[in-house]
């Protein structure tokens, strides 16, 4: 998994869409001076756990809005840097610049109740979380096999040989409380 | 009268519980039937156990944001059923008597759950339902129910159309079961209604209904492409002389919205009075030393719990506020429940975070925690505020994704009476699951999707005010004789408890009625078939009223 700055060469895009996935479910940085990720948490965040990747799936829907998500995320970005008076950065672009309490703030801002583009930054938000607890690009067996970082998390347990979940053992059996004094045998109440 | 190639004797918008029964119940009788189904239609061994986007989780399955309401529903032949949970509890008695924020009795005198007693007989032989049991009862419902009796209330195991034999209890129920141990359409009426000819067409989404000159109708059709249902592959149209509406209460008022240029004025009540069924979810995280020291909980290998993943969506529920005395919009029922990550962790909120906390640091530590959790479900009372806006170019939604996602129309602004009901249930939740610290809970956000629902009702009902009601008591839509609507959207108001089973019976309850419609336009069709299991029992209880109904 191990990657160095040199050998990727961050595009906006990407640069953007990863701080943005970083602030859903933060992670840790993959290499020093890891821009996207902001590395407020140990282990993988949404980024590792395929963020991009959900984004970018035809079954998604959302892949055709990416740029112009990126180019306005970008645009609140400016305005929130303006707003609150951070210096301006040149080397990444204004959403990756924010740090990360800020990155939060847009997001929280964006998605509230009553924003005019809620729809639009919280169905992204879902997209990018959905990558973290369902690996929603990987057929579950293999993100399991392959560690994803939110289901091994979640300690998600793995399923019998042939891919399929099954729990023999799944009741205490026994009566842990009363029943409705009005229960009738069909089990529905009177 | 022009161009359909295609007639039949009854056209079924819909193959769900709404549609099914009466496909079976006509069939059987000699009615050449018809139904027509947007979505895909899978066997068991293509329910798969898969998170991934495309697999049987996002084919069967959708989602419908609206404003202030998201609308969860089948897609696939036998709808809601290849989805749902199974949880099959009557509706309580005093259910029927609500009046809502109207000041009259919601639902039609001639219904009671005295009335409706001997087709929830139908409909648990057919499918068929068992009691439950604790031997069959999950970890996350023994928790539950221990909580429960901790805090001096009482709880039950919940009726089931489960075959315990054949359950693994994998909880990917939602996916479709792919061990055919959930007793969904699939395996009764559907197959069943085959065996008498009936013909269901999948992945045919239904846009309008137009009237032909001899008082049939004409029901208008695109096919959708079995990946990307957004894409159009073509269309038809087949004329029908009786229409059976069973769409679905988040996709029948509008085809008739969409039919109302050609078919003339719909009833008021047709995309109004929409019910989530008063849906409400807290989740819980566990602590373990507590659950095994408070409740004396043990899994038999030093776990208390740490069960979540394990069962079967619900096993228990606690009734103790489904109490005819309480004052209406204060009753709800509080049901254990599971839901698959994604869709049951992304509006979890995490205890004592200031903020949104559905996403961020604090939600993946909360997550770190996932096996200890327990979701809690409220059905409550809720007001009928939802109401639909003018339909969308096709379907029910705009559809967002290649499956799954879209945007309809609903819009649902909770009443006072609504948000009491939830804040009381949250409270009761809190009170029982906190007591001496056992757990931590949180109310799911309704600030991302709005509030939310897999039950959807109301949206075109049932009663005998023709100012409240779209359709009469034996559900033909009012003003436009010859259109039936058999599916949740009938049921007049919320349940307090899961809905299935009492759509199930009021389908079953309005054959009678379809059957004197099409002898009244000449086509010959018996009435009286046994269950689809070739049981006889239910047919009997029910035989006075085909009797009264004049058959
Ligand atoms: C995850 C989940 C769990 C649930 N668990 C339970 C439970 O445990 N107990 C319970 O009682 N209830 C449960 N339910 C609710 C239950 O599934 C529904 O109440 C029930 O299926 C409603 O029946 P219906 O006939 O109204 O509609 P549906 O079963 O939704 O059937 C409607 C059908 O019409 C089709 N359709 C829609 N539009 C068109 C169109 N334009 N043309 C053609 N076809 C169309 C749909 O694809 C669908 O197949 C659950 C629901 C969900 C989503």
């Amino acid at each position: 998994m191990e990657e160095s700055s040199a050998e990727r060469a961050p595009d906006v895009r990407t640069l953007t869409l990863e701080a943005f996935a970083d602030t859903v479910i933060p992670g840790e940085k993959r290499w020093p001076g890891d821009r996207a990720i902001a590395g407020v948490s140990i282990g993988g965040g949404s980024v590792q756990a395929g963020a991009l990747a959900v984004l970018e799936m035809p079954e998604g829907g959302m892949a055709p809005a990416l740029d112009d998500v990126v180019a306005a995320l970008n645009v609140h970005a400016e305005h929130h840097r303006d707003r609150v008076g951070l210096p301006t950065n040149e080397e990444v672009p204004p959403f990756t610049a924010l740090p990360w309490a800020d990155r939060t703030a847009v997001l929280n801002e964006l998605t509230a109740v009553g924003h005019p583009e809620k729809e639009l930054w919280t169905g992204l938000a879902l997209f990018c979380y959905m990558a973290f607890d369902t690996g929603a690009h990987l057929p579950t067996t293999e993100a399991l096999a392959t560690g994803h970082p939110g289901l091994t998390l979640m300690r998600f347990q793995t399923p019998d040989t042939d891919g399929l979940w099954r729990f023999p053992d799944y009741s205490y059996r026994r009566p842990l409380s009363k029943l409705h004094p009005d229960t009738l045998e069909n089990g529905s109440l009177k | 009268m022009t161009g359909s190639a295609e007639s039949t004797d009854v056209l079924i918008i819909g193959s769900g519980f709404g549609g099914s029964i009466p496909a079976y119940h006509l069939a059987a009788g000699g009615a050449r039937v018809l139904v027509l189904e947007r979505g895909p239609w899978l066997a068991a061994e293509e329910f798969d156990h898969d998170l991934r986007l495309g697999t049987s989780s996002t084919r069967v399955f959708e989602f419908v944001v609206g404003q202030g309401m998201s609308v969860l529903s089948g897609n696939c032949v036998g709808g809601g059923s290849v989805v749902y949970f199974a949880a099959m509890p009557r509706a309580p008695r005093f259910v029927f008597e609500r009046q809502g924020s109207i000041g009259h009795r919601l639902w039609p005198a001639a219904i009671t759950r005295d009335a409706l007693e001997p087709w929830y007989e139908r409909v648990e032989e057919a499918l068929p339902i068992s009691p439950a049991s604790w031997d069959t009862t999950t970890y996350a419902g023994g928790l539950w129910a221990a909580a429960c009796d901790h805090a001096g209330r009482t709880c039950n195991p919940v009726p089931a159309a489960v075959d315990s034999d054949l359950c693994t209890n994998c909880n990917w129920m939602m996916s479709g079961c792919r061990f055919d141990a959930k007793r969904s359409l699939l395996l009764n009426y559907l197959p069943a209604a085959l065996e008498h000819g009936a013909e269901i067409r999948p992945l045919h989404e239904v846009q309008q209904i137009t009237r032909l000159a001899d008082g049939g109708y004409r029901v208008h059709y695109n096919t959708v492409d079995e990946v990307d249902y957004r894409v159009v592959t073509g269309g038809g149209t087949v004329d029908a002389k009786v229409v059976i509406v069973a769409a679905g209460a988040g996709a029948t008022p509008v085809i008739l919205q969409r039919s109302e240029p050609a078919l003339g004025t719909m009833p008021h009540a047709v995309g109004r009075y929409f019910s989530g069924n008063g849906e409400r979810l807290n989740t819980a995280v566990i602590d373990e030393d507590k659950a095994r020291d408070l409740l004396g909980l043990d899994r038999g290998d030093g776990r208390a719990y740490e069960a979540y993943q394990i069962g079967r969506g619900p096993t228990v529920a606690s009734w103790d506020r489904l109490d005819g005395s309480r004052p209406e919009f204060e009753r709800y029922s509080l049901e254990q429940l599971y839901f698959p990550p994604g869709l049951g962790t992304v509006l979890a909120q995490v205890p004592g975070a200031d903020g949104p906390s559905w996403f961020g640091p604090g939600k993946k530590e909360l997550l770190r925690d996932w096996k200890s959790w327990l979701t809690i479900f409220t059905m409550s009372e809720d007001d009928n505020e939802g109401v639909f806006g003018a339909p969308p170019p096709t379907g029910n939604a705009n559809r967002f994704s290649q499956q799954m996602f879209g945007f309809g129309t609903i819009s649902y602004e909770p009443t006072e009476n609504t948000l009491r009901g939830w804040e009381k249930s949250d409270a009761d939740v809190r009170e029982i699951l906190e007591k001496d610290g056992l757990a931590e809970v949180l109310p799911w956000t309704n600030d991302v999707i709005g509030a939310y629902t897999v039950h959807p009702l109301a949206s075109c009902r049932i009663g005998d005010d023709p100012a409240t009601s779209a359709l009469d008591d034996r559900h033909e839509l009012r003003g436009h004789p010859g259109i039936f609507v058999t599916d949740g959207s009938a049921v007049p108001a919320g349940l307090t408890v899961n809905p299935a089973f009492t759509i199930a019976a009021l389908a079953e309850r309005a054959v009678p009625g379809i059957v004197a419609a099409l002898r009244e336009r000449g086509v010959q069709v018996a009435y009286g078939a046994p269950s689809p299991s070739g049981a006889a029992g239910g047919r009997r209880a029910t035989r006075e009223f085909a009797r009264a109904a004049g058959l």
